[in-house]
């Protein structure tokens, strides 16, 4: 998928939940969901659950736990989305 | 694990423990009880003269029972004696109907929404003896 379209729909997914408003409006690959943007665990986990939704795919435990920034993010979602064509 | 040994890993104590009882415990849900003695510490102070229990400490109840005695069932196998289960609350929302007054016992039904990667959440429901609701909602908190 498209690297551009891709962060434009990570943002739209992650928007609820950030704490930063700064972080959010630089948002780039190397944001960190955490660091930059203030999510909590627990709504990191609903990013996930609405990533998967958005793209149809599933993300296991091993690829969650990597998931931490958005470059991360882009690549799991690339992989997953590949694995399945 | 049964539901009595469920209640015996909690990590509360008196005056913070709001579980006597679970009824049915499933991986999609449980059904719990508690009875809020006249003792209890809030109603000195909630409100003056007038004891009602605080919204705040339904939501506790339906937490306890809701979540994290679901929680522990879902963890079984990893959680014992030794091994207690690490918890947080991460988010609630909940709608209030009916005051619940001392000496009310209180039954939670819970429905499990999802549980992955540690996050349980869950619809909540809290009924009265009369099978009245008095508060619903939905619950989310960190397991592990």
């Amino acid at each position: 998928m498209d690297k551009e379209a891709l962060i434009a729909s990570l943002k739209t997914i992650v928007k609820p939940y950030i704490q930063d408003e700064n972080a959010f409006n630089n948002l780039n690959e190397n944001t960190d969901f955490i660091a930059d943007l203030k999510i909590n665990s627990a709504n990191l986990v609903d990013i996930i659950l609405d990533v998967e939704d958005m793209y149809d795919i599933e993300i296991d435990n091993d690829a969650m736990e990597k998931m931490l920034t958005v470059k991360a993010a882009m690549k799991i979602i690339n992989t997953k989305l590949n694995e399945q064509q | 694990m049964d539901t009595f040994q469920i209640v015996a890993l909690l990590p509360y104590q008196p005056p913070f423990l709001f579980v006597d009882v679970l009824d049915d415990i499933t991986e999609h849900g449980v059904t719990g009880r508690y009875t809020f003695k006249s003792s209890e510490f809030f109603y000195k102070g909630h409100f003056k003269d007038q004891p009602i229990t605080p919204g705040v400490i339904l939501t506790e109840t339906a937490a306890q029972i809701g979540l994290v005695c679901l929680g522990i069932f879902l963890l079984k196998d990893k959680i014992s004696q030794n091994n207690k289960p690490e918890i947080g609350l991460s988010s609630n929302q909940m709608d209030f109907y009916i005051p619940v007054a001392p000496g009310e016992t209180i039954t939670v039904v819970s429905q499990k929404i999802y549980f992955r990667f540690h996050k349980l959440k869950c619809n909540v429901k809290l009924y009265n003896a009369k099978k009245e609701l008095v508060a619903k909602g939905t619950i989310s908190g960190m397991i592990k």
